[in-house]
């Protein structure tokens, strides 16, 4: 179907060299830096790996990526669930599909730290519309800068709010694909609506959703600006995420080096679990 | 009205409930905001938006904004279209290699990237210009578009090429003139998500400027924390940054679901 042709390469060229501008110079920069130990002025000592053992021993590393896989977790098992279950009730065609994409996407084009910030004056106990809610009408105990649980529902929450609708716009896509006569074969057979769910409808969301989980688990995985400006990693560390330990590291001390042995091995964690999951998903298709 | 859409319905209002709290905010006097808790503004004020429309240093932000999402807009699908184009109609070495090491530059956590494109574009002496913001944001646009143009791209007939070739075309000619159209509801697509990562972008854009290209999004950081909690100007700032997407998400409405579902994976 292809054909064989050496010269596409002059096609990738401008991309390949902005992108390799961009990811391969700061990379080496980042390699350079965790073999390193600086104490400023450009003064740099050979280091070897040790900035890698201290990563991998230390506890508040430990704990950082604990948190973070739990953060993920929690994301991915709430959202991927509820974006299908949204998008198998919304209307196929009419005057409210385009009124429901533009409503449901909004949240995604509202700038990372807008969105902290929003949902910091949202919660706020005594005059923000969800916390006054909890404290006064409901009469919870809610304050998210002393209760760290309260923390974690409220970064939870923000991000559901925030990114559920990839899920439900690429579920969707998925589901108008699918042809009439599908469902009409399904009637005719008696099918119930578990069964047309899934062997009919999530068969062929399949691809849409290996596309919104590696997404959302990327996405998720290095969350930094949303959470830092709701909690700042708040209360005591409860909610310091990986990518939020990593810049206080790395900006807040200026520990060059192990802030670039963790960059690195951050970036392995995510590189091995996208295609980890890459793997899993499309495993079937190849068989 | 179906029972299930009740679904829908009760999901766009838990959207809309912070949004129309940033929304009121932007409409009260801070005095109001801080002295308790009103569902509507009281006293209903245009002062916070006056405030953003008069002072350069806000409304700059726009400015700077919206240029270097526009610059790395244009540069992503400019460079984007010839190497989607590439990797939908050949096989060369090391393809698929190369399609996954693009991939993969999604998946860098900005936080890993920002000092190092601190110092690389202070060294190429780009620091605190537009280009610069532009440039570093096409790291994961670039990818993106050429993820999403090639998906499109798959989509339209390897006879389109050949016929066009007989008739005499040139291969800029074609490509300009013939393809692209063909699929320029990919374009809209692929441009849609370029403007959209790096509207919301906030890290990497801060890290790249000083004064000259500052982001909307860093001067209400900073405006928060040195002149105390202005909230009500900060949530008209806010939700000011709202409206360019809203704009954008209008005109591409129809295929904004189909953009990922064409793309390869």
């Amino acid at each position: 179907m292809k054909t064989e042709n050496q010269k596409a390469w002059f096609f990738v060229l401008p991309v390949l060299a902005l992108v390799a501008f961009n990811a391969l110079i700061p990379m080496m920069t980042v390699v350079n830096y965790s073999v390193q130990e600086t104490f400023g002025d450009n003064v740099f000592f050979w280091q070897g790996l040790d900035w890698f053992q201290q990563i991998l021993r230390s506890d508040r590393f430990h704990a950082a990526l604990g948190r973070q896989f739990l953060f993920t977790f929690l994301i991915l098992i709430i959202e991927v669930p509820l974006g299908i279950a949204i998008a198998l009730s919304m209307p196929r065609k009419g005057f409210w599909v385009p009124v429901c994409l533009v409503l449901m996407a909004l949240p995604m084009l509202i700038p990372w730290n807008v969105v902290g910030a929003m949902w910091n004056i949202f919660t706020l106990p005594d005059i923000g519309l969800l916390g006054y809610f909890l404290n006064h009408v409901l009469g919870i105990n809610y304050d998210m800068t002393q209760d760290p649980v309260a923390a974690w529902v409220t970064i939870v929450t923000m991000d559901v709010w925030h990114w559920t609708s990839l899920v439900v716009l690429l579920s969707y896509a998925g589901l108008v694909s699918i042809p009439d006569a599908y469902y009409q074969a399904a009637k005719i057979d008696g099918a119930t609506n578990w069964a047309v769910f899934r062997f009919i409808q999530l068969p062929k969301m399949k691809t849409v959703l290996t596309i919104a989980i590696l997404l959302r688990f990327m996405d998720s995985f290095n969350i930094y600006t949303e959470p830092f400006v709701l909690t700042g990693g708040g209360p005591g560390n409860s909610t310091t995420l990986l990518s939020i330990d990593l810049v206080k590291i790395a900006l807040g001390q200026f520990d060059l080096g192990p802030a670039a042995a963790m960059s690195l091995i951050y970036f392995a964690i995510t590189l091995l679990v996208s295609w980890l999951f890459y793997t899993l998903m499309t495993k079937d298709d190849q068989n | 009205m179906q029972k299930r859409s009740i679904v829908p319905i009760v999901y766009i209002l838990f959207l809309m409930l912070p949004i129309y709290w940033l929304v009121a905010m932007s409409f009260k006097t801070t005095n109001e905001i801080l002295s308790g808790f009103s569902l509507f503004p009281q006293t209903f004020t245009l002062d916070n938006y006056a405030t953003i429309f008069t002072d350069p240093s806000w409304y700059w932000g726009y400015i700077n904004s919206i240029l270097y999402v526009s610059i790395n807009t244009v540069i992503s699908i400019a460079v984007a279209l010839p190497a989607a184009y590439a990797f939908s109609r050949y096989r060369f070495l090391g393809d698929k290699q190369l399609f996954f090491w693009l991939l993969t530059n999604r998946m860098a956590p900005a936080a890993v990237f920002a000092l190092p494109f601190f110092q690389l574009y202070s060294a190429v002496e780009l620091f605190d210009t537009h280009l610069a913001v532009a440039l570093a944001h096409c790291l994961f646009n670039i990818p993106l578009a050429v993820w999403i143009l090639e998906g499109f791209m798959g989509g339209v007939p390897k006879e389109l090429d050949e016929t066009a070739f007989v008739d005499g075309y040139s291969f800029p000619r074609f490509f300009a003139t013939i393809f692209v159209p063909s699929i320029k509801a990919g374009v809209g697509v692929a441009a849609f998500f370029c403007f959209m990562f790096s509207w919301v972008e906030l890290l990497l854009a801060k890290t790249l400027t000083a004064v000259a290209a500052k982001p909307i999004a860093a001067t209400m950081t900073k405006t928060a924390s040195s002149a105390g909690y202005e909230l009500g100007l900060l949530a008209a700032a806010g939700t000011l940054t709202i409206i360019p997407g809203a704009i954008v998400i209008w005109f591409v409405r129809n295929y904004i679901a189909k953009g990922f579902a064409m793309g390869r994976v």
